[in-house]
């Protein structure tokens, strides 16, 4: 095997990973702060695709779907976080994870009334269109911005948890949200804006995976399936170790596509599977964390 | 490390309200006392009472899996988002063994008892390793990973077209002939099973085991504490409720004589979710009453729309939000209050 074939499959393990740890994040950043496991996560990523591909077929311009749908749906995001999840704070840990899950459910089906149940191509916007030579070969160029955006999706991110007051709140508020109320702080608006952002996230990832996939009410289990591959790799609410873990699982999938096809799908599984064999906290995650 | 999320710990809170516990009052324990006799006289009468019979047999076989994942959740406290992988792999089992070993129906139901339950000893010892809502995405990944397994296996399982070419259409037992193709008889057949499964459930809670479980449902750290070895309890419960869900797969592969790819895909997992909590976990009837809603909801509402999924995942909620006892152990609650 030749070694140009190795680093290109390389490349787009890359930009699978980013992908992954685009669907990841939302999830993540949300379990970090709340304790909330999202398990319509998988459905806002279908939603903000489908709702970026409105929004995009409106205003004819792929630019405004990427911009304006993951604004709104973070935005329901909140409602569903004000009216459905606050009052169930205080109850079993089970229990928001049962409701997200009937939510999801119920999205799915309200996309089905509404675009149909059958797929809709997402065409690739014109100017991202075409490949671009490496050097070591031809790359889709589209790819390469995904991970261009990414990469500057996890810059903000740092800069916003890691420089801001509102970080240090929010850093804060995950650690000991009793404190941060004695000292205060509104933390129940914290976790507000904390579930609009990793939700916002989600459908931003499902605006940037929708022209590399088929954009169908279905899409959304196979990416609750992957970030939750992803989390458990990475550990749960460590935002680095989404990171890794989503690049880990692009490289290992792609590699495995070049090796044995048929075993594709089931690779990242069985790398989830050793880690909870070896490390089952995950990669990054802190041992004895209760949730 | 503090508590980190503003959900209470799951130890102050852990379980949904015990609703069999044969100390409060005499009426209550009567009821413990019969309830195989009781729910197998309610099965008895259900194909008298519903609009189909078709309907009967759905709501038998799926009562039957929500029993055995009312084990793990239910008096367990484990959130398995899973379970489809063993009802799936029981299903499938039984059409492979029949189609290309032609293995009789009796043996075919065996090793698919079998075999799913062999998996549930996997995947529930690798997922009992993590705990609270972890234990819910590791099942839910690992069962995806059985999907894939089987989507690829498309020599053995037929792929996406599902499992075809197997009837099971008479059933000779103990000089008896049963013409399976006769929906009544086919009710009371898997009706046998059904039984059985009650009957081996409430041995188990009955036990000084099903003590173990519910009191990890509890207070995990104390059972650990009093000296219990909790991993041994969580895996054995996992197990015998793999074991119950896979007998429910071989019955449904029996009566469907096709086995979809969809009875192993997640969503599969999550309906036995809803119906344990829309009947009532950790009630001993709450299944069948959850699974008895579930399909009523779907028969009646299909009638006016295809999406009638969107109705029952709202009414799910609802439930979630106000009645997370659920129909059957929100009236025992109800009862006992009075």
């Amino acid at each position: 095997m030749d070694f140009s074939l190795i680093a290109m499959q390389l490349f787009s393990g890359i930009a699978l990973g980013a992908i992954l740890v685009m669907a990841a994040l939302g999830l993540s950043i949300i379990f970090g702060m709340l304790g909330v496991v999202n398990f319509s996560h998988g459905a806002m990523f279908m939603v903000g695709a489908y709702a970026g591909l409105w929004v995009a077929s409106l205003t004819g311009s792929f630019w405004w779907g990427l911009f304006v749908a993951p604004i709104a749906i973070g935005m329901f995001g909140m409602a569903v976080e004000f009216l459905l999840i606050r009052p169930l704070y205080g109850r079993s840990v089970d229990d928001p994870l049962l409701l997200t899950f009937g939510l999801g459910y119920v999205l799915v089906e309200a996309v089905r009334i509404v675009f149909g149940s059958d797929g809709i191509p997402f065409p690739t916007p014109s100017q991202l269109r075409g490949v671009v030579n490496l050097g070591i070969g031809y790359f889709p160029i589209y790819r390469l911005f995904v991970v261009g955006v990414v990469g500057a999706i996890l810059l903000a991110l740092w800069l916003l948890l890691g420089k801001t007051k509102f970080g240090l709140i929010v850093r804060a508020g995950a650690r000991d949200p009793q404190i941060m109320r004695v000292l205060g702080v509104d933390i129940g608006k914290v976790w507000l804006l904390v579930f609009g952002l990793g939700v916002g996230l989600t459908a931003l990832g499902g605006v940037l995976a929708a022209p590399m996939r088929t954009v169908n009410p279905e899409m959304g289990s196979l990416v609750l399936a992957e970030a939750f591959v992803v989390t458990v790799i990475g550990g749960m609410g460590s935002l680095v170790g989404s990171v890794v873990a989503g690049l880990l699982v692009g490289i290992a999938v792609s590699m495995t596509a070049l090796i044995a096809p048929e075993m594709a799908q089931i690779v990242m599984f069985a790398l989830m599977a050793l880690v909870l064999l070896i490390r089952p906290q995950g990669l990054f995650g802190k041992s004895g964390v209760q949730a | 490390m503090t508590n980190i999320n503003p959900i209470a710990s799951p130890l102050a809170s852990a379980g949904r309200a015990p609703a069999t516990l044969a100390t409060a009052g005499g009426w209550r324990a009567q009821l413990v006392k019969w309830r195989v006799p009781l729910s197998i006289l309610a099965l008895c009468l259900l194909p008298w009472v519903l609009p189909s019979k078709a309907l009967a047999v759905n709501v038998l076989i799926y009562g039957v899996v929500c029993v055995g994942y009312n084990l793990l959740f239910g008096y367990t406290g484990l959130l398995s988002f899973g379970h489809a992988a063993f009802f799936g792999t029981g299903a499938y089992i039984t059409g492979i063994t029949i189609v290309h070993f032609g293995l009789p129906w009796y043996a075919a139901v065996m090793l698919g008892v079998l075999g799913g339950g062999l998996l549930a000893l996997v995947i529930g010892a690798l997922s009992i390793r993590t705990r609270g809502i972890y234990f819910s995405m590791v099942t839910l990944a690992l069962a995806q990973l059985v999907y894939y397994v089987a989507l690829q296996a498309s020599n053995w399982t037929g792929g996406e077209n599902g499992l075809r070419g197997f009837t099971v259409s008479k059933i000779d037992i103990f000089g008896l002939h049963i013409n399976f193709l006769d929906p009544l008889q086919k009710y009371y057949v898997l009706m046998a099973f059904a039984g059985l499964a009650l009957w081996f459930v409430s041995r188990i809670l009955n036990s000084p085991f099903g003590a173990v479980i519910e009191a990890i449902r509890e207070n995990e750290t104390r059972a650990r504490a009093c000296g219990y070895n909790v991993e041994r309890a969580k895996l054995m419960s996992f197990t015998l409720s793999g074991l119950i869900c896979a007998l429910a797969g071989t019955l449904s592969a029996m009566h469907l004589a096709i086995v979809p790819l969809d009875s192993l895909h997640y969503q599969t997992s999550g309906m036995i979710v809803m119906m344990t909590l829309l009947g009532g976990a950790g009630s001993f009837f709450g299944p069948f009453v959850g699974a008895l809603a579930f399909l009523l909801m779907e028969d009646v509402f299909s009638i006016w729309t295809s999406h009638w999924q969107i109705v029952v995942g709202s009414v799910f909620i609802l439930f979630v939000l106000f009645l997370p006892k659920g129909i059957w152990g929100a009236l025992l609650a109800w009862r006992a209050s009075k």
